[in-house]
């Protein structure tokens, strides 16, 4: 018994493991509950065609989430980017032109966060809700509140790098999310900006004291969460050739959910992108488990809401660590410190 | 950069005021570290013991006054804690030296990584040598502890251990201990001390700050006296008992 609990403990050293097993069960138990459906590639396929825009979310959410802030603009970025892009596409009928501006308009809008948070101190959680409501407010106002068809871009070279289908069958933009989270993998783990995130989201005076710049290391961490949502934004906006003006808001909370199963701490200093990587495909692919395991679709929300609640839990659990109890663990995970 | 033999201070400090809006936490304060002079720094709470060293260490610039080191005057525009990094100065604060859910090699290196151009951690470099410290400077010998432990599982004397190690691996002309042994154990406020003896042996200068006046005596070579702002006296440690000098910390405290 000693000895499977070393082992285990070590285990759960592996970044994401727990994560990846509540993934594995969750599969095994829709293949056993609805065989018909998630025994062909199909339903597969589908979750690789809607769930990266999530992912690619989820990944920007868990910089934030590491460094003890919360983002809640960014489902308004995804339509504001979306917005963008369709517009000087449709009056200017260039693909990258159009592409270029939906990312600076994503990294237009972290910027004010970042200045807002960083600059004058106002809470990240409040900062950026003023900002869901402005930006959201703003492209309803300039688009009219209509939704814009773009089915002209089908042809160009845009549409099929991003959202084509290889082969015929697996959407480009799942290679896509897995590249975004390799290389933000790297970033987090590997890279200066992401050891600044840490150190920030685990003691923001020890980050100071120690020669971090933490005012310019907030800023351009709320510039990068507008970019990568803006390109979540362009995915999403291409895979459906449509822009609509509630296209981000159905996003806000999966989001956040993905982050959080992944096994990110709310208390910043911890980040996994792996364990967002699939905690977004879980998300991503309960409603359409639920649906086809024949209980309905009204039980999705209840399902992610146990699923959630259940990854969380594990996580804590397993984090077993010597000497410390249940409470203490709890505490250290979820306490929230920044916001 | 002045080398070593070739300046007499360390650090000095001349008139340098402080004000934070319009309280002042520092009124034309004037003092001076000679190289390889251990100093001890005392004072009350509020007395500006911590916004004097954070004027060293580049935290933030003070309102006004001249700061020198090596017999250098600094840029206060330019000055910060990078800088100070380049100029030999560290510090060790009593509970903001280590991020504490991250790896120590994390802990020695982060605001100076090792990096390729892109600004990528060469991370197998900074273990290792990481690993080197701990082993060599500071005896952390099969105590169970490895350069990819979390600082979380190290006890209060093995923290500031580790941050003086890191400190002293960078080569520093200058340590400042802010308050290293408020929150030990007796036994691991023993293992401090003989690190500030290590940094004396090894030719550094040192600020030594606490409460604790008996430690402050034991290593120090000279005492600076701050009260509500201000340099009160500068004693040598020839010239005062341990006795004197606690009579004179009281007279300080009553005038409150």
């Amino acid at each position: 018994m000693k000895h499977l609990k070393v082992s285990i403990a070590k285990l759960v050293k592996i970044e994401g493991l727990t994560i990846i097993g509540v993934f594995i069960a969750l599969m095994i138990l829709f293949i056993m509950t609805a065989p018909r459906v998630f025994t062909g590639y199909r339903i597969y396929m589908s979750f690789l065609q809607t769930v990266p825009p999530l992912l690619i979310l989820a990944l920007g959410l868990t910089f934030v989430i590491t460094a003890g802030e919360m983002d809640l603009s960014f489902s308004a970025i995804i339509a504001f980017s979306g917005f963008i892009f369709c517009y000087i596409f449709r009056t200017f009928g260039t693909p990258w032109l159009a592409f270029i501006l939906a990312l600076s308009s994503g990294a237009l809008v972290g910027l004010i966060n970042g200045w807002m948070v960083a600059k004058v101190g106002i809470p990240s959680i409040m900062a950026t809700l003023a900002a869901q409501f402005f930006w959201n407010g703003l492209t309803i106002l300039l688009s009219g509140g209509l939704s814009w068809n773009i089915k002209e871009i089908r042809p160009y070279f845009i549409h099929t790098l991003f959202v084509g289908r290889i082969g015929g069958i697996v959407p480009a933009q799942s290679l896509w999310g897995v590249g975004v989270a390799v290389f933000l993998w790297f970033i987090l783990n590997r890279h200066t900006f992401g050891e600044h995130i840490l150190f920030i989201g685990d003691n923001v005076d020890v980050a100071r004291v120690m020669g971090v710049n933490v005012t310019a290391t907030k800023i351009k961490l709320f510039v990068f969460m507008g970019v990568i949502s803006a390109f979540a934004g362009i995915l999403l906006t291409l895979e459906m050739i449509n822009f609509w003006t509630t296209q981000g808001a159905g996003l806000l909370l999966p989001t956040i959910a993905a982050v959080f199963i992944g096994g990110t701490s709310l208390a910043g200093g911890y980040g996994t992108v792996i364990g967002s990587f699939f905690g977004a495909y879980i998300v991503g692919s309960l409603e359409a488990g639920v649906v086809a395991s024949g209980i309905g679709g009204y039980w999705t929300r209840l399902v992610t809401g146990l699923v959630m609640a259940a990854s969380v839990s594990l996580n804590i659990i397993l984090s077993r660590e010597k000497g410390k109890g249940l409470k203490e663990r709890i505490k250290e995970s979820v306490f929230i410190k920044n916001l | 950069m002045l080398k070593k033999g070739q300046f007499k201070n360390a650090v000095k400090m001349n008139n340098i005021e402080k004000y934070f809006g319009h309280t002042a936490a520092l009124k034309g304060v004037n003092f001076e570290v000679e190289v390889n002079e251990i100093v001890g720094l005392i004072g009350d709470n509020g007395a500006g013991k911590s916004t004097l060293i954070k004027i060293i260490t580049g935290v933030f610039p003070p309102t006004k006054g001249e700061l020198y080191i090596r017999d250098k005057k600094v840029s206060l525009k330019d000055y910060n804690v990078k800088q100070a990094y380049k100029l030999g100065i560290e510090a060790v604060y009593q509970d903001k030296s280590l991020g504490e859910k991250q790896d120590l090699w994390r802990n020695f290196f982060i605001g100076r990584q090792i990096t390729n151009r892109l600004g990528f951690i060469r991370v197998h470099e900074e273990k290792e040598i990481a690993q080197k410290i701990m082993f060599d400077m500071i005896g952390f010998r099969g105590v169970g502890i490895s350069a990819e432990s979390k600082a979380n599982k190290l006890s209060g004397g093995e923290r500031q251990g580790i941050a003086i190690g890191r400190a002293m691996y960078f080569d520093a002309e200058l340590i400042i201990l802010d308050e290293p042994t408020s929150a030990l154990s007796l036994k691991e406020v023993q293992k401090v001390l003989n690190f500030v003896r290590k940094i004396k042996e090894s030719g550094r200068a040192c600020i030594y700050i606490s409460h604790i006046l008996s430690d402050v005596y034991e290593v120090s070579d000279k005492f600076i006296i701050l009260d509500r702002g201000e340099v009160v006296t500068t004693i040598k440690k020839s010239e005062v008992t341990l006795k004197k000098l606690s009579e004179f910390m009281l007279k300080y405290a009553h005038a409150k």
